[in-house]
């Protein structure tokens, strides 16, 4: 296995949500490899989200720990999170998520011009296919132009690590095909370590490593060796 | 306990969800409702009072001064067709010694029957007793006087009367619907402690002043419906032989007329103000309702589907607008009523009244509830029928996204220089056109406010420089009890402390251009005047023709006249010539009305050789004191005036004025500029949550996203200063315009410092609005903003 870019040790989550306690993780241990295309699977309410918004410096857990290389980030506060947002992590949510009054490749700027090492904005777009696209706003383009976008604005910093919450899940089949492609191409060009929340298990037939969360805790982890072209997953 | 329906419940927690706004909203509202309350109910209680007090104490309705009349022409008088009561008086100027001031104080004196109340203009006796016959000494003084000299019933006051010195004594202290307002004649502001008005028995006033059966003046009550212009023209023809100074109506008697201007002036800014207050209030409530209900969308559509009708839905939505509005009735009407208790005591220290409270007629609250839910239901109406008239199926659905497009102002020079932010804000506020105009048009009327606020010191300080440094440039001013050969100018130079003298001339005269007409004194000016000089409104000396008259502007609009007209000079002293004299220059001055002529022309049209009248002088201020104390023995001079106290004292009743208007308008423009920026700020944060939750995510800080929020009401505000400047500008010129009268013409000046003032104060209020706002922003939940669809 490749060097790991995060350890993640004994993390639970638990939420009050008024009179309840909802227990989001429990006791999740897991290694995630440098350069990894991860998919995590699981049915709603498996704790997948809540696993990657901890991973991505989005929520903290509360208790457990996650390593992102030598950076506690369960000891990171505010200001260190949003730092390492900037700087190593790249989102892609399901609804988007574009600023609707900047047009594509300023969506993208958006980005560039706050990190240090940053791709030029109409590369991150080429590598999405979106290079006819750029000065379009988002309310004039597809729902997976959306994402396409999206997925170029998460990737134009270089960040170490690509996190997608359901990318293809607004999307029909064959643009949900479409911008898995721009997924894979960015993990196996840049090098990316992606991880993608899915309950479509199909899509776990192009990743290196299935990761399947239930209850809020992982029942199994898979590592592949033969993985598949988006265009031949059968969904 | 009342039920609530299960929609009134829903009503009251929307509205507890946006309490913030809705408090900012019903603030705005409050504001004006307060300044409707305050000003119509500052009316009622002034207008009220004033009619009863009139009406009690037989306020008179022509008044006529005149140089001496045999008590018999009184029969001839109240034989006047519509006559109904009149009452012939000797009235005098007295000079008073008191020993606690350096300047001279004056007094009028006016005569009252001993034995019986006066038939017209009758006292209210506030303390004291009604003087008693054959009491030469006793006299009733003002109220005003009294309580400034902190005098007593008892006491006695120092008068030189017709040259003798003589000690009166207060027996009571009364007040005359005469004299509400009373001030000296030739100043500008009232001074209760150098100028007070005594009431004195007829014949110890007559004997005083070589009246004995006669009299110099005259009141009238007329008859309801009598003409007083047929009456006045009687009793002119009447009293020509014997001096008449020509009659007045009630409209011009000083007194009335003050408090009548003051009252068309609450009048005016009483419906102006408020409605544009309400109409702010109206367009964010617009705003902010339009938004409330893009959220809503869902539960409309659910409402329909359960079977509500469209009327149902419509009219509780309505009711959010009606709720907030009348949460700011109450507020308003509370904060109306205590303003308006601040400015009737001002009132009650400048009118003198036997009695001034503020009451809050019901008519008013009635009248402000109507005005209010008027523009409350207005401002709704159009946010909830576009919400409602939503086919449900629609309504389900998100709103369509947001579409935007580039801004005309992204040029590719300024796109270079724009950033991200930066075009994020200009597309945004493009977006919303009408929004952002709303915003504009409030943070503006804010501003302007505060400008009007500001203004009047700039205003006053215009006036003061023009009237008391460029026109009148003398240090004390002399005027005798008869005109004099111009050789008294050389015992004045001896005073002490006399530097120069400049002799003065005026003549009171009738000026008449057809069948209008305007008493008023000529002022002869030398050819080379070094002490008064005749200046327009901008402190521009004008140099005398020699020949003809020069008017100022507002008497030429009174007689309807312009350079080159011929008018009528009827002299009422002296050998009474009457002349025609064409008018050969206008002057657009600031107090009075004026009309001036070479000296050397007015002694020939007098027929006279070098006759003054009074005297103006430079004086070593040093010696001032010394100064006052021998003009004051002097029997042959009637008053004087020291620039030096007259200008004190008008500062000191104008800070007293202006500071407690300043406090109003700074409070009002606070509460505008707030409620608006506050809504501005609450509406974009909640349609672009998503979007800053999603930068947030992105890894930009809070400071950068606040700065996207914050851009945009910063750019709103700075569009607004000088939008708002040019507002209050004509504002101030509209308000300044309302209040020019004959009397006084405010010169519209405004300083860069209350520009500058007006424009930190709304930024300010703009900063607080927005850092509440911002305290929001870092509460923002980043994960839950994300996880829900738009």
């Amino acid at each position: 296995m490749s060097t790991p870019l995060f350890l993640i040790r004994d993390l639970a989550k638990v939420y009050r949500m008024g009179e309840v306690e909802v227990h989001a993780l429990r006791q999740v241990t897991l290694t995630l490899g440098e350069g990894q295309f991860v998919v995590l699977l699981g049915p709603s309410g498996s704790g997948k989200s809540t696993l990657l918004n901890i991973i991505g410096g989005l929520d903290v857990p509360t208790s457990g720990r996650v390593l992102y290389r030598e950076t506690d980030l369960t000891e990171a506060d505010e200001g260190a999170l949003t730092a390492y947002r900037r700087e190593h992590v790249g989102f892609v949510f399901q609804f988007y998520n574009l600023i609707p009054s900047l047009t594509a490749i300023e969506n993208v700027a958006l980005v560039t011009e706050i990190s240090t090492n940053p791709m030029p904005p109409e590369e991150a777009l080429r590598l999405v296919k979106l290079e006819g696209r750029l000065d379009h706003f988002p309310a004039q383009l597809s729902g997976g132009e959306q994402q396409r976008v999206a997925i170029a604005r998460a990737i134009a910093k270089r960040p170490s690590v690509l996190l997608c919450d359901e990318p293809t899940g607004a999307l029909d089949i064959s643009t949900g095909i479409v911008v898995l492609e721009a997924l894979q191409r960015v993990n196996s060009e840049l090098g990316t370590t992606t991880v993608v929340i899915t309950h479509n298990s199909a899509i776990a037939s192009m990743a290196d490593r299935v990761v399947r969360l239930a209850d809020g805790r992982v029942t199994s982890v898979e590592d592949r060796t033969e993985k598949l072209a988006p265009q031949e997953l059968a969904w | 306990m009342v039920k609530l329906s299960a929609l009134n419940r829903k009503l009251l927690r929307d509205l507890w969800e946006m309490k913030g706004q809705a408090f900012a909203i019903a603030m705005v509202v409050a504001a004006g409702v307060a300044m409707y309350v305050m000003y119509q109910s500052t009316f009622a209680s002034l207008s009220e009072t004033q009619r009863v007090y009139y009406e009690r104490h037989r306020f008179g309705d022509v008044f006529a001064s005149l140089k001496r009349a045999p008590n018999r022409l009184a029969t001839e008088i109240a034989d006047i067709p519509g006559v109904s009561a009149i009452e012939t008086r000797v009235v005098s100027s007295v000079t008073l010694d008191l020993p606690n001031l350096d300047e001279p104080a004056a007094a009028r004196l006016v005569s009252i029957p001993a034995g019986r109340r006066p038939r017209v203009n009758d006292l209210f006796l506030r303390r004291g007793r009604w003087i008693e016959p054959n009491r030469a000494d006793e006299i009733l003084a003002s109220e005003g006087f009294v309580i400034a000299n902190k005098l007593q019933p008892g006491d006695q006051v120092p008068a030189v009367i017709n040259g003798r010195l003589r000690r009166l004594t207060i027996v009571g202290v009364a007040l005359s619907p005469e004299f509400v307002y009373s001030i000296r004649p030739g100043e500008l502001v009232p001074d209760d402690q150098r100028y007070g008005i005594f009431w004195m028995d007829e014949d110890a006033l007559a004997a005083a002043f070589d009246m004995e059966g006669g009299f110099n003046d005259v009141v009238l009550a007329l008859s309801p419906g009598a003409s007083s212009e047929e009456v006045i023209s009687r009793l002119d023809r009447l009293l020509e032989p014997y001096g008449g100074l020509g009659a007045i109506p009630r409209a011009l008697q000083l007194s009335h007329w003050t408090v009548q201007n003051e009252l068309r002036q609450l009048q005016s800014f009483g419906v102006l103000l408020p409605s544009i207050f309400l109409l702010v209030a109206a367009f964010i409530l617009n705003v902010a309702l339009t938004r409330a209900l893009a959220l809503q969308r869902p539960q409309i559509a659910s409402l329909k589907a359960l079977g509500y009708a469209n009327a149902a839905i419509g009219w509780h939505y309505l009711k959010w607008g009606f709720v907030i509005a009348a949460i700011g009735i109450a507020i308003g009407v509370a904060g109306g009523a205590t303003l308006g208790t601040l400015i009737i005591d001002l009132y009650n220290v400048y009118f003198r009244f036997p009695e001034l409270t503020f009451t809050v007629p019901p008519r008013v609250v009635v009248g402000a509830a109507a005005l209010t839910f008027f523009a409350a239901g207005a401002g709704a109406f159009g946010a909830v029928v576009r919400a409602v008239r939503i086919p449900p199926a629609e309504a389900m659905r998100a709103e369509v996204p947001a579409r935007y497009r580039r801004t005309l102002l992204e040029t590719p020079l300024v796109s270079k220089y724009l950033g991200t932010a930066g075009r994020m804000v200009l597309r945004n506020i493009a977006r919303h056109p009408f929004r952002a105009g709303a915003s504009v048009f409030g943070i503006s009327f804010a501003v302007a406010i505060l400008m009007l606020g500001l203004v009047f010191n700039d205003v006053i300080d215009r006036l003061i420089q023009t009237q008391f440094w460029e026109a009148e440039r003398q240090d004390v001013t002399v005027n005798f009890v008869e005109p004099r050969s111009s050789d008294a100018r050389y015992a004045l130079e001896h005073l002490p402390g006399v530097i120069a003298v400049e002799p003065q001339r005026t003549v009171a005269v009738r000026v008449r251009a057809g069948y209008r007409e305007r008493y008023l004194a000529i002022t002869g000016v030398p050819p080379n005047p070094r002490l008064k000089r005749v200046v327009d409104r901008n402190g521009v000396a004008i140099r005398l023709p020699p020949g003809g008259v020069v008017l100022s502007q507002t008497l030429a609009k009174a007689l309807e006249v312009s350079a080159g007209d011929v008018v009528t000079l009827e002299v009422l002293e002296g050998h009474r010539p009457t002349r025609r004299v064409e008018v050969t220059g206008l002057v657009d001055d600031l107090l009075g009305l004026s009309a001036y002529m070479d000296i050397d022309a007015l002694h020939k049209l007098m027929q006279e050789g070098d006759i003054v009248t009074g005297a103006l002088m430079l004086v070593d201020s040093a010696q001032e004191p010394e100064l006052s104390t021998t003009l004051k023995q002097i029997p042959t001079v009637a008053g004087t005036g020291f620039k030096r106290a007259v200008l004190k004292r008008f500062r000191e009743v104008l800070a007293a004025n202006l500071g407690l208007s300043i406090f109003i308008n700074l409070l009002f423009a606070s509460v505008i500029a707030f409620g608006v920026v506050y809504n501005a700020a609450r509406i974009s944060l909640s349609e672009r949550s998503r979007e800053l939750a999603s930068l947030r995510v992105l890894g930009f800080t809070r400071a950068e996203i606040s700065l996207i929020l914050m851009g945009e009401l910063a750019l709103l505000t700075l569009v607004s200063l000088p939008v708002g400047g040019l507002f209050g500008y004509s504002l101030s010129a509209g308000i300044l315009g309302s209040i020019d009268s004959e009397v006084y013409r405010f010169p519209l000046h405004i300083s860069r410092q209350a520009v500058a003032w007006s424009f930190l104060g709304i930024i300010g209020a703009a900063l607080v609005s927005g850092l509440i706002v911002r305290r929001k922003l870092d509460a923002l939940d980043l994960v839950a903003v994300l996880k829900i669809r738009e």
